[in-house]
């Protein structure tokens, strides 16, 4: 019978009733009294050196209050980058500046070269029309590997190369690795490119800056996932406004998939101009500005070897990566392919030996960052397709072939620097084979192939490194910020408690989820619990929301904080009841002695604290509001099993998704419902990357899909039903709930499956396909059938 | 946006008239123009909206049989409509999606010829007549390339008159972004002959396939055209297909068609 309260029971989303009746707060929906509207102009060439702006004209057009350049920000700080990544021979990154608008050359079509600030949005834009601007076109720098090739044109004129570092790991390794190679009985080796993509949330962008001048307090509204972590890094790095004369809010937000984690020039311009010019500035992105404003995600080109010993284990793995920062460092980009990209490389599997290369690079392009998965699906891509690779340059089943490579004891310290501390990875394939019914694939093939259809089937594996993440050792490897995550909890006099939490929900469901776990441990109705999140001046110092880490972090320092009201509680109880505090109960709401009949409501026990007639006054004091920060100690491990079942129509090399099965282990689940929905949504932009999505440039730093006429983002029609399954549950070891993380996993563990599905489908036709890269777009198919 | 005068007329002649102002445009369902008033890409001083004119809209059949479609019938009209044969009815049901085919119509996208969409493939595969206010355009005389057509300055696409054939089809491969044709092939049997046109491929806009028309004029099967090939020469090569795999959908598309059709 499945729970109907707490942990483990799926009620439904509390805030979808805000969202589907119109009635949420996007940062959009906020207008300040009296706010001005600004519009970026931005560049419309890849790279270029500005001779002249004139704004003149411009200035002088109605309701314009004042244009910006570049030269309005001299001396105030650049955006800042968040992580530095220390190369192979302990040289940190080249850092370049990155200013909040254009210092003397545009990088990328894109770039914000002037900002005009008006009392309409068309007068802005008008304005902006008439601005002259005078730029010498410079050679774009598009091709990673010509971007290093020597003499290429520079990105960044006062760095001494396009490379942002030559990252090694572990460096040490390599020689080992290499001789494992020497000693190989069969090498695979596959080169692939992990598609750039644009996240392209439902909610696009919005900033508005306020400037209260009584009080001297600058306010940001923001869409963002961590507004602690914008209000620090804009507010220590860029203006030079403190914490406290600094106050960030992000409401609702539509969406983030990592892209509303950093922090954007837009978001200080917007602060920076509302105390200028003592006007509230707004700024809503379009959807084509969002295009080639909002950090994308992915852009390797990889190559991958795989040693295996004569009897088909895993003995070495090498990889050669190039990473495409784009033209300036984001907020969290450094880290992206290397600590959230190296680490993973051991997969599911005891390979022995792993090294691990990559090297950053700077181009003209949109700056890259973290998306959905963030490396994490980079490594899983690459790793579960050579894989697929072997097992049928060998001759073996994928699955089996993988399965003789299980990692199955844990706590296990792979070689690329990660310690799991637990999983069963057979325990995820048995309940993918049971949901998948890979013994009915054949007469499955064989009816597609009476339609002329080529079927395939793909399995994979992944494994993530989640709930991030411990602040020390991230220190030791180059993050800027601790990663702990901080829960208030305060409890009403009748009884009712508000959770202000660090995390920040943009679509997770916390406000649901979270009331959950309070209602478990006190054993209360999820009713009496509101969460609060998103307001830097609510909730204390918190790292917010990504690396699927709220209820690992977030909802482990809001367990802390209630143990320490239900500790407090239970003095009081025991205060009332007259009886010793070892022996004091709570269940269902209710404090019991031990043994007796004697009892207390949670109710009477809250308004004691706060009606303190009747109180233990001089062990406590009254009130019952607690705080608690929570540093994890490890990373959390999901892991799981996918497979996909493809249809090639051979004549036209389309590919369409017949079924898609995923086993998740994500430790104990707090709301099957969401978790069931986070999945979805996860395969969902997985798909959209392995079949469709692709963010292409031309040879001049042109966006060629910078508008969805061309950018082709995954429809109802492009998925099929999926069949999930979380039953495999191998709780996280060193967290209070025992929880993993889900928000990934999704979008982490699909695209390999997708692709080794249609290598499988094409092969089953009788065409030596080993590879087609993301997306397999009918056209890449036909290609490679054809070839 | 930039600023501009709306009419609406609920006549041809008050529209013709109206369009005589300089930079004016005339506005069908708005599906191309209004996006790129958006974008500022288009400044016209005045807009006309035929949607008001009721002698326009609709689909009747004339004392020859044809099929005649009102310029400022919407897709969801003529895709629903008893009067229209199969191969027409289905073209129109296929484009974009429910919110396009509510609003846009057989004259706006005849007028603006774009090389993807997909009533230039029906209206010159079925040999239709354009009919403006001024006069009567064969449909092989109408297109002339990419966005261009025959159509004058201030000339209104008031009716197209489709004769119906025999048996007809059209199939599309959708670009998987726009949705628009990535290849489109409509291919009508008449008594007289096999026509055959492909929209989406050529970077000249919508053209006749003579070849496969002359085979299946003889044999009107899919597999008379089995082993034809279109040269890649002069398609459309970008991020969603190469000359040389439009030109093998137009192959592809055709002898689907044919096989639906027959």
């Amino acid at each position: 019978m499945p729970k109907d309260h707490g942990i483990g029971a799926s009620p439904k989303r509390r805030e979808d009733v805000r969202f589907l009746s119109g009635t949420g707060n996007y940062t959009d929906d906020i207008n300040v009294s009296g706010q001005a509207y600004v519009h970026f102009l931005r560049s419309d060439v890849a790279h270029g050196r500005i001779t002249s702006i004139n704004t003149e004209a411009a200035a002088a057009m109605p309701g314009v209050l004042k244009i910006f350049t570049g030269a309005d920000f001299e001396g105030v700080g650049g955006i800042p980058c968040g992580w530095q990544v220390t190369d192979r021979h302990g040289e940190p990154m080249q850092e370049p500046a990155h200013p909040v608008l254009a210092q003397g050359k545009v990088r990328y079509v894109g770039d914000q070269i002037a900002a005009v600030v008006a009392e309409t949005l068309e007068q802005a834009r008008d304005a902006a029309e008439a601005i002259e601007v005078d730029l010498e076109e410079l050679p774009a720098v598009v091709d990673m590997k010509a971007a290093l090739a020597d003499g290429a044109t520079k990105v960044h004129d006062d760095l001494t190369s396009n490379l942002c570092y030559d990252w090694g790991f572990v460096e040490e390794n390599k020689p080992a690795v290499d001789a494992a190679f020497e000693a190989a009985a069969h090498v695979t080796t596959l080169e692939l490119r992990n598609n750039r993509l644009v996240a392209n949330p439902m909610e696009p962008r919005v900033a508005i800056g306020d400037f209260n001048r009584g009080t001297g307090d600058s306010t940001l509204y923001t869409t963002s996932q961590n507004p602690h972590v914008i209000r620090l890094l804009m507010g220590a790095f860029v203006l030079g406004i403190p914490e406290h004369k600094l106050r960030v809010v992000a409401p609702d937000v539509g969406g983030g998939f990592g892209t509303k984690i950093f922090h954007y020039a837009e978001e200080a311009f917007c602060t920076f101009a509302a105390k200028a010019l003592n006007r509230a500035v707004k700024w809503t992105s379009t959807r084509s500005e969002a295009f080639i404003s909002d950090a994308h995600g992915r852009d390797h080109v990889t190559k991958i070897e795989l040693a295996l010993d004569a009897e088909n284990n895993f003995t070495a793995i090498r990889t050669d990566t190039h990473a495409n920062m784009g033209a300036y460092l984001s907020t969290f980009a450094p880290s992206v392919p290397t600590w959230l990209h190296g680490t993973l490389m051991a997969g599911n599997y005891k390979t022995p030996l792993i090294y691990v290369n990559v090297k950053a690079v700077f181009t003209n392009t949109v700056p890259v960052d973290a998306y959905r998965g963030a490396g994490r699906p980079e490594a899983t891509y690459q790793l579960e397709r050579v894989i697929d690779k072997a097992a049928r340059e060998l001759g073996v089943d994928p699955i089996a072939l993988r399965r003789q490579n299980f990692i199955t004891e844990f706590p296990y310290a792979t070689p690329v620097a990660v310690e799991y501390d637990t999983g069963d990875y057979h325990g995820t394939m048995d309940a993918l084979e049971k949901i998948a019914d890979f013994s009915g694939f054949e007469a499955r093939r064989k009816e597609s192939e009476a339609r002329g259809k080529l079927r395939g089937l793909g399995v994979n594996c992944y494994i993530e490194a989640c709930g991030i993440a411990p602040s020390n050792l991230v220190g030791q490897l180059g993050a800027r910020a601790g990663l702990y995550e901080s829960a208030t909890v305060r409890v009403n006099a009748t009884g009712g408690l508000v959770v202000m939490t660090g995390s920040h929900s943009h679509g997770q469901g916390h406000e649901t989820s979270f009331p959950q776990v309070i209602a478990e441990m006190i054993g209360i109705d999820e009713s009496m619990v509101e969460i609060e999140h998103g307001d830097t001046d609510k909730a204390p110092m918190g790292m917010g929301t990504y690396g699927s880490r709220s209820l690992a972090v977030g909802g482990s320092a809001m367990v802390r904080a209630t143990e320490k009201i239900i500790a407090k509680t239970k003095k009081i109880a025991a205060h009332l009841l007259e009886a010793a505090e070892a022996d004091i109960e709570l269940k269902d709401g209710t404090f019991s002695v031990a043994g007796t009949d004697k009892s207390v409501a949670w109710g009477d026990v809250t308004l004691a604290a706060y009606v303190p007639h009747n109180y233990p006054l001089e062990d406590i004091e009254p009130g019952l509001e607690e705080t608690a920060f929570y540093d994890p100690a490890n990373f959390t491990y999901p892991s799981g099993a996918y497979a996909c079942e493809v249809e090639v129509d051979p004549e036209t090399g389309k590919v369409t998704i017949e079924a898609f099965s995923a086993a998740d282990d994500f430790g104990n689940v707090v709301n099957p419902m969401i978790v069931d929905g986070q999945v979805h949504g996860g395969i969902g932009q997985g798909i959209g990357q392995a079949l469709l999505e692709n963010a292409a440039y031309d040879e001049n730093g042109q966006l060629l899909s910078a508008s969805y006429m061309d950018y082709a983002m995954p429809r109802a029609s492009d998925v099929p039903f999926y069949s999930v399954d979380h039953s495999s549950q191998t709780p996280c070891t060193h967290n209070p709930l025992g929880v993993k993380g889900c928000g990934e996993a999704g979008a982490i563990g699909s695209p390999p499956a997708v692709v080794n599905a249609v290598v499988d489908a094409l092969q089953s036709g009788g065409h030596k396909v080993d590879h087609v890269d993301m997306p397999v777009s009918p056209s890449r198919v036909w290609a490679a059938m054809n070839a | 946006m930039y600023n501009f005068d709306f009419e609406k007329p609920s006549t041809i002649a008050d529209a013709v008239a109206a369009l005589g102002a300089e930079e004016a445009q005339a506005l069908g369902g708005g599906q191309t123009l209004i996006p790129t008033l958006k974008q500022r890409l288009a400044s016209p001083s005045k807009l006309v909206s035929l949607k008001g004119i009721s002698e326009m809209q609709g689909v009747c059949i004339a004392d020859d049989g044809a099929v005649c479609i009102g310029g400022a019938t919407c897709h969801a009209d003529v895709a629903g409509s008893s009067d229209v044969f199969a191969g027409l009815a289905g073209l129109a049901g296929g484009i974009g999606d429910p919110a396009v085919r509510a609003r846009g119509t057989i004259g706006g996208s005849l007028a603006n010829n774009d090389p993807a969409a997909c009533y230039p493939a029906g209206a010159l595969g079925c040999g239709a007549t354009i009919m403006t206010n001024s006069r009567e355009i064969a449909a092989d005389d109408y297109f002339e390339g990419m966005f261009t057509t025959a159509l004058e300055e201030g000339e209104i696409v008031t009716e197209v008159r489709f004769p119906v054939p025999e048996g007809s089809n059209y199939q599309k491969f959708e670009q998987p972004a726009s949705r628009f044709a990535l290849v489109g092939v409509f291919v009508a049997k008449f008594a007289d002959g096999v026509r055959v046109a492909v929209t989406g491929a050529s970077e000249e806009g919508v053209f006749r396939w003579t070849e496969a028309e002359a085979a299946l004029s003889a044999n009107f099967s899919a597999d008379a055209i089995a082993d034809l090939k279109l040269g890649s020469d002069g398609m459309i090569a970008d991020l969603h297909g190469t000359s040389e795999y439009r030109a093998h959908l137009v192959g592809v598309l055709t002898r689907r068609a044919v096989a639906a059709a027959a």
